[in-house]
């Protein structure tokens, strides 16, 4: 029985005890420990989060580039693919060029050489003809260096000379 | 009287080894232990003989003359209940401030004065103790039943409350300075071992049953986690500054549970009152249902009181009988048997400290959440 009657000093002495350590303790260590803790965890929610943002940036960058780089290899293969084009048509081009000019030289050329060859023919007649001139009078001037054969000669012309 | 402080010696040693858990070492402790104390019990059996004439008459059974039969009863009940002097081995204790206040003022002086209940004490009355308790007498040594002795006085237990707060104010002073040097930085040293345990209290005791209003009440229960704890395995040490029974004292027990009854019903929403004189029942089953919940306001506190002294006292009288066994067959035998068990007990006890520091503020944190939190809880139905 006496152990369940509680006695009034120490009723007393474990309220005032209790009391004055709950003032102390709640003023000095529990509100500076449990705001600590408390930024302790902001700041690990706030680390957690920020990490989470740059990550996902990173991702965003990441995605990004992935993307420029396709367009950039999209680009490149537009641009190889215009320079070949460009290219083909310009060798076409070069090679049309190239062979309307040849077509047009080797035309010119002909004509050059035909023109040549008509001149060289007309210097060659001209030259036969004075040659052929120059001999038949040598010709004429051997024969015709007696008399009897200048008659002979004047008389076969006239003979061959009709007068009509 | 000899005997029990013969018992004492040998409970001391005994238990003292227990925590060092040196086999080794209890023989020739205990075995020296018992020689000095077998002498001084030949020259204290004269002492008792003379002063006591009165209480030796009282033994005349032959077997008894000169020596009194060792009373587990009452050896135990003498550790679990509270005391005016602390001892502390063999014939030394330190005599507490005994404060007594009558109607006449206030009598403060030294309990050794009583000289262990054999002298009366003259103050503003005189005094005589018996059984711990300090009565009002005549020049004959007649208690004066009239006449209200209040006892104040420093007793075993609140010499140990003391020594409690002070202890706890040291460490969680010191714990509160290492955040204050290292702000939100890692804990080190006493602090990273209580940081867990302040967080447990915190995330898993006061944050689920109080919600919203867990900072509110988060002194006050870190503050009674703490001081039940610490003061549970203060009373597991056997020698001094432990063993009293500080936390198996109902009165002690009465002011935490008292503290939580008054938080719980003047910080209670007005529909935890709605629910005790309103209850959602039949109007006939009113007569039945406020008595029921009006009792219910008292009896949650009530079992938090009882639980925590039954408990502990209840764990310290298992542990002293074990004890008390090897005293009670007079064998070492006896006593090397039970030093197993005994340690495993004061294991169990270890984890029961902790259990009942944590259920007693697990329920607090309940009651009190149950009276703020109630329209969220109406809100479920």
């Amino acid at each position: 029985m006496e152990l369940v009657t509680p006695s009034i000093g120490l009723l007393f002495w474990s309220a005032l005890a209790f009391f004055i350590l709950l003032f102390v303790l709640g003023k000095f260590a529990w509100k500076p420990i449990t705001q600590a803790l408390k930024e302790r965890e902001d700041s690990i929610d706030e680390a957690l989060k920020s990490a989470e943002i740059a990550r996902k940036q990173l991702e965003s960058l990441k995605n990004d580039n992935q993307r420029l780089l396709n367009e950039a290899r999209v680009e490149r293969d537009k641009l190889l693919k215009e320079a070949n084009e460009i290219k083909d048509q310009i060798l076409a081009k070069a090679k049309g060029d190239a062979k309307s000019e040849g077509d047009k030289m080797i035309a010119a050329a002909k004509e050059a050489i035909e023109m040549e060859k008509v001149n060289a023919m007309n210097q060659l007649k001209t030259q036969v003809a004075v040659l052929t001139v120059d001999l038949a009078e040598k010709i004429l001037r051997k024969k015709m260096e007696d008399r009897s054969q200048q008659e002979v000669f004047v008389n076969d012309s006239l003979k061959n000379i009709t007068l009509n | 009287m000899t005997h029990i402080n013969n018992f004492k010696s040998t409970y001391y040693s005994l238990k003292t080894l227990i925590l060092t858990i040196v086999f080794s070492f209890v023989s020739i402790f205990s075995f020296a232990n018992h020689t000095t104390s077998s002498s001084a019990t030949d020259s204290s059996k004269i002492e008792t003989a003379t002063i006591h004439s009165s209480e030796a008459s009282e033994n005349i059974s032959p077997e008894n003359h000169g020596e009194e039969k060792f009373d587990i009863n009452k050896t135990i009940m003498e550790h679990v209940a509270d005391a005016h002097d602390w001892h502390l081995w063999g014939h030394t204790s330190i005599h507490l401030p005994v404060i007594l206040y009558t109607d006449k003022g206030l009598d403060v002086f030294s309990s050794g004065k009583f000289n262990h209940g054999h002298d009366i004490y003259i103050g503003k009355y005189s005094y005589k103790i018996e059984h711990e308790k300090i009565h009002a007498v005549d020049e004959n040594g007649n208690v004066l039943s009239d006449i209200k002795v209040l006892d104040f006085s420093i007793t075993k237990n609140v010499a140990t409350l003391l020594i409690s707060v002070f202890g706890l104010m040291l460490i969680f002073l010191t714990v509160a300075n290492g955040y204050a040097k290292r702000g939100i930085g890692a804990p080190k040293g006493i602090q990273s071992w209580l940081e867990p345990i302040i967080l447990f209290v915190r995330d898993d005791i006061a944050a689920p049953n109080l919600g919203k209003h867990t900072n509110k009440y988060m002194p006050y229960l870190l503050t009674v986690f703490f001081f039940i704890w610490f003061n549970n395995m203060l009373g597991l040490i056997p020698f001094f500054p432990g063993g009293a029974n500080v936390t198996g004292n109902i009165a002690v027990t009465m002011i935490l549970s008292v503290i939580t009854f008054v938080l719980t019903n003047i910080n209670a929403k007005k529909a935890y009152w709605k629910h005790i004189f309103l209850p959602h029942v039949p109007l006939w089953l009113y007569p039945l249902m406020i008595p029921v919940e009006i009792i219910g306001i008292f009896t949650k506190p009530f079992a938090l009181m009882i639980r925590l002294f039954a408990n502990i006292t209840a764990g310290h009288i298992l542990v002293l009988s074990l004890v008390c066994l090897a005293i009670l067959f007079k064998s070492f035998a006896v006593g090397f048997a039970t030093t197993p068990l005994i340690v495993f007990i004061s294991a169990i006890e270890l984890l029961v400290a902790f259990l009942q520091a944590f259920i007693f503020t697990i329920l607090s944190a309940l009651f009190i959440g149950m009276a703020v939190n109630i329209e969220s809880e109406e809100a479920h139905h």
